[in-house]
Protein backbone atom coordinates (compact mmCIF):
# COMPACT_ATOMS: atom_id res chain seq x y z
CA UNK A 1 0.00 0.00 0.00
CA UNK A 2 2.93 2.38 -0.18
CA UNK A 3 2.77 5.54 -2.50
CA UNK A 4 4.81 5.31 -5.28
CA UNK A 5 7.27 8.26 -5.73
CA UNK A 6 7.94 8.93 -9.56
CA UNK A 7 10.99 9.77 -10.86
CA UNK A 8 11.35 12.91 -13.27
CA UNK A 9 11.85 10.49 -16.73
CA UNK A 10 8.49 9.19 -15.09
CA UNK A 11 6.60 12.79 -14.59
CA UNK A 12 7.55 13.37 -18.29
CA UNK A 13 6.04 10.24 -19.54
CA UNK A 14 2.65 10.97 -17.45
CA UNK A 15 3.17 14.84 -18.66
CA UNK A 16 3.00 13.52 -22.26
CA UNK A 17 -0.47 11.16 -21.61
CA UNK A 18 -1.35 14.64 -19.32
CA UNK A 19 -1.20 16.66 -22.81
CA UNK A 20 -3.01 14.30 -24.65
CA UNK A 21 -5.29 14.48 -22.53
CA UNK A 22 -5.48 18.30 -22.23
CA UNK A 23 -5.77 18.43 -26.33
CA UNK A 24 -9.03 16.28 -25.91
CA UNK A 25 -10.50 18.00 -23.22
CA UNK A 26 -10.15 21.54 -24.98
CA UNK A 27 -11.05 20.48 -28.04
CA UNK A 28 -14.56 19.11 -26.14
CA UNK A 29 -14.89 22.08 -24.35
CA UNK A 30 -15.11 24.24 -27.51
CA UNK A 31 -17.16 22.03 -29.09
CA UNK A 32 -19.40 21.76 -26.44
CA UNK A 33 -22.98 23.59 -27.69
CA UNK A 34 -26.81 23.06 -27.53
CA UNK A 35 -28.02 19.73 -29.70
CA UNK A 36 -25.24 17.70 -29.29
CA UNK A 37 -25.55 14.69 -27.74
CA UNK A 38 -23.29 13.34 -25.05
CA UNK A 39 -22.42 10.67 -27.46
CA UNK A 40 -21.24 12.95 -30.41
CA UNK A 41 -18.83 14.19 -27.64
CA UNK A 42 -17.94 10.43 -27.10
CA UNK A 43 -17.02 10.48 -31.37
CA UNK A 44 -15.04 13.63 -31.24
CA UNK A 45 -12.93 12.39 -28.27
CA UNK A 46 -12.35 9.15 -30.28
CA UNK A 47 -11.33 11.10 -33.16
CA UNK A 48 -8.89 13.32 -31.56
CA UNK A 49 -7.07 10.34 -30.09
CA UNK A 50 -7.08 8.52 -33.62
CA UNK A 51 -3.47 8.40 -34.14
CA UNK A 52 -2.20 9.90 -31.29
CA UNK A 53 0.32 7.38 -28.83
CA UNK A 54 -1.47 5.39 -26.15
CA UNK A 55 -5.04 4.69 -25.21
CA UNK A 56 -7.70 5.90 -23.83
CA UNK A 57 -7.90 4.64 -20.29
CA UNK A 58 -11.39 4.31 -19.28
CA UNK A 59 -12.58 1.61 -21.98
CA UNK A 60 -12.82 -1.23 -20.32
CA UNK A 61 -11.58 -0.11 -16.91
CA UNK A 62 -13.71 -2.25 -14.64
CA UNK A 63 -15.87 -2.88 -17.90
CA UNK A 64 -16.53 0.96 -18.51
CA UNK A 65 -18.11 1.14 -21.77
CA UNK A 66 -16.49 4.65 -23.29
CA UNK A 67 -13.53 6.37 -23.61
CA UNK A 68 -14.70 9.72 -21.77
CA UNK A 69 -17.45 10.08 -19.34
CA UNK A 70 -19.73 12.65 -19.70
CA UNK A 71 -22.41 13.89 -16.41
CA UNK A 72 -24.95 16.03 -17.30
CA UNK A 73 -26.29 18.63 -14.41
CA UNK A 74 -27.06 16.31 -11.24
CA UNK A 75 -24.86 13.66 -12.51
CA UNK A 76 -21.76 13.88 -10.06
CA UNK A 77 -19.31 11.51 -12.24
CA UNK A 78 -19.37 8.51 -14.81
CA UNK A 79 -22.31 9.62 -16.70
CA UNK A 80 -22.37 7.31 -19.69
CA UNK A 81 -22.34 8.66 -23.46
CA UNK A 82 -25.50 8.22 -24.88
CA UNK A 83 -26.46 9.20 -27.63
CA UNK A 84 -30.18 10.01 -26.70
CA UNK A 85 -28.79 12.83 -24.37
CA UNK A 86 -28.99 15.81 -25.89
CA UNK A 87 -27.32 18.63 -24.15
CA UNK A 88 -29.60 21.49 -23.81
CA UNK A 89 -29.58 25.22 -23.39
CA UNK A 90 -28.61 26.06 -19.94
CA UNK A 91 -27.04 22.60 -18.77
CA UNK A 92 -23.85 21.90 -17.72
CA UNK A 93 -21.80 18.56 -18.45
CA UNK A 94 -18.59 17.57 -16.87
CA UNK A 95 -16.47 15.94 -18.92
CA UNK A 96 -13.64 13.73 -17.85
CA UNK A 97 -11.15 11.36 -20.06
CA UNK A 98 -7.82 9.78 -18.79
CA UNK A 99 -4.80 8.43 -21.48
CA UNK A 100 -2.32 6.06 -21.16
CA UNK A 101 0.79 6.33 -22.75
CA UNK A 102 3.65 3.71 -22.47
CA UNK A 103 2.01 2.78 -19.45
CA UNK A 104 1.86 5.76 -17.87
CA UNK A 105 -2.11 7.49 -16.88
CA UNK A 106 -3.43 10.90 -17.14
CA UNK A 107 -6.90 11.67 -15.72
CA UNK A 108 -8.22 15.50 -16.06
CA UNK A 109 -11.56 16.65 -16.30
CA UNK A 110 -13.40 20.15 -17.10
CA UNK A 111 -17.21 20.94 -16.43
CA UNK A 112 -18.72 23.04 -18.97
CA UNK A 113 -21.92 25.61 -19.50
CA UNK A 114 -23.83 24.45 -22.55
CA UNK A 115 -24.90 27.61 -24.21
CA UNK A 116 -25.71 30.71 -21.67
CA UNK A 117 -26.48 29.34 -17.99
CA UNK A 118 -27.97 30.84 -14.83
CA UNK A 119 -25.76 32.65 -12.64
CA UNK A 120 -26.04 30.54 -9.90
CA UNK A 121 -24.46 27.13 -11.91
CA UNK A 122 -21.88 29.56 -12.82
CA UNK A 123 -20.97 30.36 -9.78
CA UNK A 124 -21.11 26.58 -8.72
CA UNK A 125 -18.31 25.75 -11.75
CA UNK A 126 -16.21 29.24 -10.46
CA UNK A 127 -16.43 27.63 -7.15
CA UNK A 128 -15.32 24.59 -7.99
CA UNK A 129 -12.89 25.06 -10.20
CA UNK A 130 -11.34 27.70 -7.21
CA UNK A 131 -11.16 24.65 -4.76
CA UNK A 132 -9.25 22.66 -7.58
CA UNK A 133 -6.89 25.71 -7.71
CA UNK A 134 -6.87 25.89 -3.84
CA UNK A 135 -6.24 22.21 -3.32
CA UNK A 136 -3.41 22.06 -6.08
CA UNK A 137 -1.58 24.76 -4.06
CA UNK A 138 -1.52 22.54 -1.18
CA UNK A 139 0.39 19.93 -3.28
CA UNK A 140 3.57 20.39 -1.92
CA UNK A 141 5.99 18.69 -0.51
CA UNK A 142 5.67 18.42 3.81
CA UNK A 143 2.01 19.60 3.51
CA UNK A 144 -0.92 16.33 4.58
CA UNK A 145 -3.17 14.98 2.20
CA UNK A 146 -5.57 16.17 5.10
CA UNK A 147 -4.38 20.11 4.03
CA UNK A 148 -5.48 19.63 0.23
CA UNK A 149 -9.10 17.82 1.25
CA UNK A 150 -10.00 20.70 3.64
CA UNK A 151 -8.91 23.24 1.08
CA UNK A 152 -11.45 22.13 -0.69
CA UNK A 153 -14.26 21.40 1.75
CA UNK A 154 -13.41 24.88 3.66
CA UNK A 155 -13.89 26.95 0.07
CA UNK A 156 -16.99 24.74 -1.03
CA UNK A 157 -18.34 24.71 1.94
CA UNK A 158 -18.36 28.41 3.10
CA UNK A 159 -20.00 29.03 -0.17
CA UNK A 160 -23.19 26.98 1.03
CA UNK A 161 -22.30 23.37 -1.34
CA UNK A 162 -21.19 20.39 -0.15
CA UNK A 163 -18.43 17.77 -1.03
CA UNK A 164 -19.32 14.50 -2.36
CA UNK A 165 -18.13 11.92 0.10
CA UNK A 166 -18.17 8.76 -1.81
CA UNK A 167 -16.11 9.40 -4.69
CA UNK A 168 -12.50 10.67 -3.84
CA UNK A 169 -9.39 11.67 -5.71
CA UNK A 170 -6.37 8.78 -6.39
CA UNK A 171 -2.76 8.52 -7.00
CA UNK A 172 -2.10 7.63 -10.40
CA UNK A 173 1.08 6.55 -12.37
CA UNK A 174 1.34 3.09 -13.94
CA UNK A 175 -2.40 2.18 -12.68
CA UNK A 176 -5.51 4.49 -13.13
CA UNK A 177 -6.31 4.66 -9.37
CA UNK A 178 -3.34 4.00 -7.03
CA UNK A 179 -2.60 5.18 -3.62
CA UNK A 180 -3.44 7.00 -1.70
CA UNK A 181 -6.93 8.10 -1.77
CA UNK A 182 -7.49 11.84 -1.65
CA UNK A 183 -11.19 12.78 0.11
CA UNK A 184 -11.95 16.43 -0.87
CA UNK A 185 -12.68 16.88 2.53
CA UNK A 186 -10.25 16.22 6.01
CA UNK A 187 -8.40 18.09 8.61
CA UNK A 188 -5.39 20.37 8.12
CA UNK A 189 -2.22 18.49 9.31
CA UNK A 190 -4.18 14.80 9.27
CA UNK A 191 -3.21 12.02 6.58
CA UNK A 192 -0.40 10.75 4.69
CA UNK A 193 2.79 13.46 4.30
CA UNK A 194 3.39 14.58 0.26
CA UNK A 195 6.63 13.95 -1.02
CA UNK A 196 7.99 15.17 -3.73
CA UNK A 197 7.82 12.51 -7.00
CA UNK A 198 3.81 11.99 -5.22
CA UNK A 199 1.41 12.08 -8.17
CA UNK A 200 -2.59 13.08 -7.03
CA UNK A 201 -5.27 13.24 -9.48
CA UNK A 202 -6.96 15.90 -7.41
CA UNK A 203 -10.90 16.18 -8.30
CA UNK A 204 -13.11 18.22 -6.08
CA UNK A 205 -16.69 17.17 -6.84
CA UNK A 206 -19.48 19.91 -5.64
CA UNK A 207 -23.30 19.50 -5.12
CA UNK A 208 -25.12 22.59 -5.36
CA UNK A 209 -27.26 20.97 -2.73
CA UNK A 210 -26.81 17.98 -0.15
CA UNK A 211 -23.43 15.53 -0.54
CA UNK A 212 -25.30 12.45 -0.74
CA UNK A 213 -25.32 9.98 -4.08
CA UNK A 214 -27.55 7.99 -5.46
CA UNK A 215 -26.29 5.15 -7.66
CA UNK A 216 -28.25 5.14 -10.77
CA UNK A 217 -26.47 2.02 -12.01
CA UNK A 218 -23.02 0.37 -11.58
CA UNK A 219 -21.51 3.54 -13.26
CA UNK A 220 -23.72 6.34 -12.99
CA UNK A 221 -23.43 8.39 -9.69
CA UNK A 222 -26.00 11.46 -9.23
CA UNK A 223 -27.00 13.55 -6.31
CA UNK A 224 -29.46 12.34 -4.27
CA UNK A 225 -31.64 15.90 -3.97
CA UNK A 226 -31.06 16.25 -8.11
CA UNK A 227 -29.16 19.37 -7.08
CA UNK A 228 -26.59 20.46 -9.91
CA UNK A 229 -23.02 18.79 -9.71
CA UNK A 230 -19.40 20.24 -11.03
CA UNK A 231 -16.37 18.35 -11.28
CA UNK A 232 -13.09 19.30 -11.98
CA UNK A 233 -9.86 17.48 -12.47
CA UNK A 234 -5.96 17.52 -12.66
CA UNK A 235 -2.97 15.27 -12.42
CA UNK A 236 -1.10 16.88 -9.81
CA UNK A 237 2.58 15.78 -9.39
CA UNK A 238 4.52 17.39 -6.09
CA UNK A 239 8.13 18.52 -7.32
CA UNK A 240 10.97 20.91 -5.81
CA UNK A 241 9.16 23.44 -7.32
CA UNK A 242 5.55 23.41 -6.20
CA UNK A 243 3.01 21.47 -7.71
CA UNK A 244 2.93 20.31 -11.11
CA UNK A 245 -0.09 20.01 -12.90
CA UNK A 246 0.94 17.03 -15.43
CA UNK A 247 -2.73 17.51 -17.18
CA UNK A 248 -1.69 21.17 -19.05
CA UNK A 249 1.45 22.46 -21.28
CA UNK A 250 3.82 23.37 -19.20
CA UNK A 251 3.87 26.82 -20.04
CA UNK A 252 0.38 27.84 -19.08
CA UNK A 253 0.13 29.32 -15.46
CA UNK A 254 -2.93 31.00 -14.03
CA UNK A 255 -6.51 29.24 -13.10
CA UNK A 256 -6.56 25.50 -13.53
CA UNK A 257 -9.07 25.27 -15.60
CA UNK B 1 -12.46 9.07 -13.32
CA UNK B 2 -13.05 9.41 -9.79
CA UNK B 3 -12.35 6.30 -7.53
CA UNK B 4 -15.54 5.02 -5.90
CA UNK B 5 -14.06 5.62 -1.91
CA UNK B 6 -14.72 1.59 -0.84
CA UNK B 7 -13.69 0.43 -4.95
CA UNK B 8 -14.62 -3.80 -4.54
CA UNK B 9 -12.23 -5.92 -4.36
CA UNK B 10 -12.00 -8.62 -6.73
CA UNK B 11 -12.70 -11.46 -4.86
CA UNK B 12 -11.66 -14.92 -5.12
CA UNK B 13 -14.32 -17.39 -6.23
CA UNK B 14 -13.72 -19.58 -3.36
CA UNK B 15 -17.36 -20.08 -1.52
CA UNK B 16 -18.32 -17.21 -0.70
CA UNK B 17 -21.82 -17.63 -0.34
CA UNK B 18 -22.79 -14.06 -1.54
CA UNK B 19 -20.84 -14.99 -4.62
CA UNK B 20 -22.69 -17.64 -6.19
CA UNK B 21 -26.34 -16.43 -5.12
CA UNK B 22 -29.30 -16.06 -7.66
CA UNK B 23 -30.78 -12.90 -7.83
CA UNK B 24 -34.77 -12.50 -8.82
CA UNK B 25 -37.51 -10.13 -8.97
CA UNK B 26 -40.00 -10.89 -6.14
CA UNK B 27 -43.04 -9.53 -4.44
CA UNK B 28 -43.69 -8.81 -0.92
CA UNK B 29 -46.25 -10.88 0.21
CA UNK B 30 -46.14 -10.27 4.29
CA UNK B 31 -43.84 -9.21 6.81
CA UNK B 32 -42.94 -11.65 9.71
CA UNK B 33 -41.22 -10.99 12.58
CA UNK B 34 -37.31 -11.08 13.49
CA UNK B 35 -37.41 -8.49 9.65
CA UNK B 36 -38.09 -11.12 7.47
CA UNK B 37 -40.39 -11.40 5.01
CA UNK B 38 -42.58 -13.57 2.66
CA UNK B 39 -42.04 -13.49 -0.80
CA UNK B 40 -43.80 -14.45 -4.08
CA UNK B 41 -40.83 -14.70 -6.91
CA UNK B 42 -41.71 -14.14 -10.54
CA UNK B 43 -42.09 -18.13 -11.09
CA UNK B 44 -45.00 -17.70 -8.25
CA UNK B 45 -43.01 -19.97 -5.96
CA UNK B 46 -42.73 -18.39 -1.73
CA UNK B 47 -39.81 -17.86 -0.37
CA UNK B 48 -38.70 -16.91 3.18
CA UNK B 49 -36.28 -13.72 2.92
CA UNK B 50 -34.39 -11.92 5.53
CA UNK B 51 -33.06 -8.01 4.74
CA UNK B 52 -29.72 -7.88 3.63
CA UNK B 53 -27.44 -5.82 5.99
CA UNK B 54 -26.52 -3.46 3.98
CA UNK B 55 -30.22 -2.33 3.56
CA UNK B 56 -30.90 -2.53 7.16
CA UNK B 57 -28.11 -0.60 7.70
CA UNK B 58 -29.44 2.01 5.64
CA UNK B 59 -32.85 1.47 6.72
CA UNK B 60 -34.31 0.67 3.66
CA UNK B 61 -38.04 -0.02 5.13
CA UNK B 62 -39.99 -2.92 3.17
CA UNK B 63 -43.62 -3.14 3.03
CA UNK B 64 -46.31 -5.77 1.70
CA UNK B 65 -46.64 -5.36 -2.06
CA UNK B 66 -43.03 -4.33 -2.69
CA UNK B 67 -41.20 -4.95 -5.35
CA UNK B 68 -37.70 -6.41 -4.27
CA UNK B 69 -34.75 -8.39 -5.55
CA UNK B 70 -34.06 -11.25 -4.13
CA UNK B 71 -30.86 -13.32 -3.89
CA UNK B 72 -31.44 -17.11 -3.71
CA UNK B 73 -29.11 -19.46 -2.17
CA UNK B 74 -28.30 -22.30 -4.59
CA UNK B 75 -28.16 -24.92 -1.44
CA UNK B 76 -31.63 -23.60 -0.05
CA UNK B 77 -34.05 -22.70 -2.36
CA UNK B 78 -36.68 -21.77 0.20
CA UNK B 79 -34.70 -18.89 1.30
CA UNK B 80 -33.40 -15.57 0.34
CA UNK B 81 -31.80 -12.38 0.99
CA UNK B 82 -33.78 -9.14 0.07
CA UNK B 83 -31.01 -6.64 -1.79
CA UNK B 84 -32.85 -3.98 -3.20
CA UNK B 85 -36.66 -2.45 -2.74
CA UNK B 86 -37.88 -1.12 -6.02
CA UNK B 87 -39.53 1.93 -6.13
Amino acid sequence: MAIHLRSAEELEKMHRAGLVVYDVLTALRDAVQPGLTTMDLEKLAEEKIAGRPGKAAFKGYRGYPCVLCTSVNSEIVHGIPSPKRKLREGEIVSIDFGMEVDGYYADSAVTVPVGKIQPQLQKLLDVTRESLDRAIDKMRAGNRLGDVGHAVQSWVEQHGYSVVREFVGHGIGTKMHDEPNLPNYGDEGRGARLQEGMVIAVEPMVNAGRPEVHMRDEWVAETADGSPSAHFEHTVAVTANGPWILTRPKEMTGPSW
Amino acid sequence: MARPIREEKKKDDSGNSKEDAIEVMATVIEPLPNAMFRVELENKHQVLAHVSGKMRKNFIRILAGDKVAVELSPYDLTRGRIVYRYK
